[in-house]
């Protein structure tokens, strides 16, 4: 096309179908974005349920390491280190770390991701059990709570902001981080970004869903808090 | 020569890194200690650049707004939305509109280090306790020194934590600079009809390498940083660390 783009008929033509000179000149084209939007919907999707077993994974993994670390105070430095260097590790590098064992696809990436939410989410827990203040302790006991009562009567609920909080930092963190799976051979919003990665439609549309994406599961998370801890909500309404 | 074949792919990858091979389509040499120190010393530049702007101007922005305390919408609010954000799409936004290149990497880079070290900052001098300053000021401490010699301090380990983060985010998109014509330690990585698996690895080793050693080198710094009087509250104690701040701050602790 561009070789005829010295004819006048060629340039008429191309006027006449403003969403090609569109593309053509690399604009921003809302034409192109409402015909091709159905190409979006798929690694949407898929980013989603990446994110979603990311998360959900990381967090029975987390949930458990910190109970073993509130109950056995011993193992707290030793997992804290070691989560931690998996959170330093970035993501990126970790999807071609694990491919010569795992292979490419969205195994590879659901592992790395998982690795990197467990620092965040083990932080966040712990610090939360570990916020609980020891008067409230002392007097449950009085009530002559057992230690498993404590901790899933007491503890956990107080603890809740804090582990709602890093629910929240592991969910955009994943849905940002989830845009470089296409590295490891998996699909999501990345691989649309990357394919056309100058098309400034396709940049905008596909990086747009990823922070979309990424303030609904905020909202999202911040409304599941707020159902789970209804006295908290009496305590502002008086 | 040694020869570490037997490792396999890992193998195959650190030998990437120490010697010079011929390319994967061929004609090409690539790999080797040569090549692979010239793509991480572009890296750390790249890196090292937007990472101490970030520092320079923002922690004194964030030790200001925390001391006034002013801003905590803005302080708090820049970190969610920078976690939202992409950092691939941030990169590829850039790119499309305003075109490939070291500033433009380095811009974007810039933008990434922000939130981390603003947020901590302002969190961090916030959660110093209230009585303590009270006390400095009490001595007579003028605002500039209370900053300096008591809020800095004892924020020390949120606000390191902090530009941590920003680094290791730095420093992993770093690896997606060469998208932009910028030759770091994701050239191997970007371009595997030339590298072949075994670059892939080897560059994706030494990024690794590359985000330990800054981390590192900053939990050195801030060891060099802390007074001795403050060392014993040092890393690795559960007791009330905050290294990923969220929107409010935290409670405050029960001592």
């Amino acid at each position: 096309m561009s070789a005829l783009l010295g004819l006048p008929i060629a340039q008429v033509q191309i006027q006449e179908r403003a969403g090609d000179s569109c593309i053509a000149t690399n604009g921003f084209c809302p034409d192109w974005i409402a015909d091709n939007f159905d190409r979006y919907v798929d690694p949407f999707f898929e980013h989603v349920f990446l994110t979603v077993v990311s998360v959900g994974i990381g967090f029975a993994i987390a949930f458990s390491l910190a109970l073993l670390a509130h109950r056995l105070r011993w193992t707290f430095g030793p997992i804290s280190a070691v989560t931690q260097v998996l959170y330093t590790v970035p993501s990126l590098a970790a999807f071609f770390l694990l491919q010569p064992i795992t292979g490419r696809g969205n195994l590879t990436a659901i592992v790395a991701l998982v690795a990197y939410t467990l620092f965040i989410l083990f932080a966040n827990i712990t610090t939360g059990l570990q916020n609980v203040s020891d008067d409230v302790k002392d007097s449950a006991r009085g009530m002559g709570l057992t230690d498993r009562q404590l901790l899933w009567r007491v503890e956990l609920p107080l603890a809740l902001p804090e582990i709602f909080a890093g629910l929240r930092i592991a969910t955009t963190t994943t849905i940002g981080l989830a845009t470089l799976a296409f590295f490891a051979g998996g699909g999501g919003l990345g691989a649309v970004i990357e394919q056309q990665l100058f098309f400034k439609s396709n940049v905008v549309v596909a990086g747009g869903l990823a922070v979309a994406l990424a303030a609904v599961f905020d909202l999202l998370i911040l409304g599941i808090q707020r159902l789970s801890m209804p006295w908290r909500r009496v305590q502002l309404a008086t | 020569m040694i020869t570490l074949g037997f490792l396999g792919a890992f193998g195959d990858a650190i030998e990437f890194i120490f010697n010079e091979r011929e390319s994967v389509s061929g004609g090409v040499q690539i790999g080797g200690l040569g090549e692979m120190v010239d793509l991480s010393l572009t890296h750390i530049l790249v890196s090292a650049v937007p990472m101490a702007a970030a520092v320079l101007l923002f922690l004194p922005l964030g030790l200001t707004l925390g001391h006034k305390n002013r801003g905590e919408f803005l302080a708090i609010s820049v970190s969610n939305v920078g976690r939202a954000v992409p950092s691939l799409a941030l990169l590829a936004f850039f790119l499309a509109y305003l075109g490939i290149g070291f500033t433009n990497v380095a811009t974007v880079l810039f933008l990434l280090a922000i939130p981390p070290i603003l947020t901590n900052t302002f969190v961090g001098v916030r959660q110093v306790d209230s009585s303590v300053v009270d006390a400095a000021r009490g001595m007579g401490m003028s605002d500039l020194e209370i900053i300096r010699k008591v809020e800095l301090p004892l924020a020390l380990p949120t606000i390191f934590a902090g530009i941590r983060v920003a680094t290791v985010a730095v420093v992993a998109t770093a690896t997606i600079a060469p998208l932009a014509n910028v030759h770091t330690l994701g050239v191997p990585i970007t371009e595997p009809q030339t590298y072949g698996t075994a670059g892939q690895l080897g560059a994706a080793i030494l990024v690794a390498f590359v985000t330990l050693g800054a981390d590192g080198l900053l939990r050195l710094v801030q060891r060099a940083m802390t007074p001795p009087g403050l060392r014993l509250s040092d890393d690795n104690s559960p007791e009330g660390k905050t290294r990923l701040t969220l929107g409010t701050l935290r409670r405050e602790r029960t001592t």
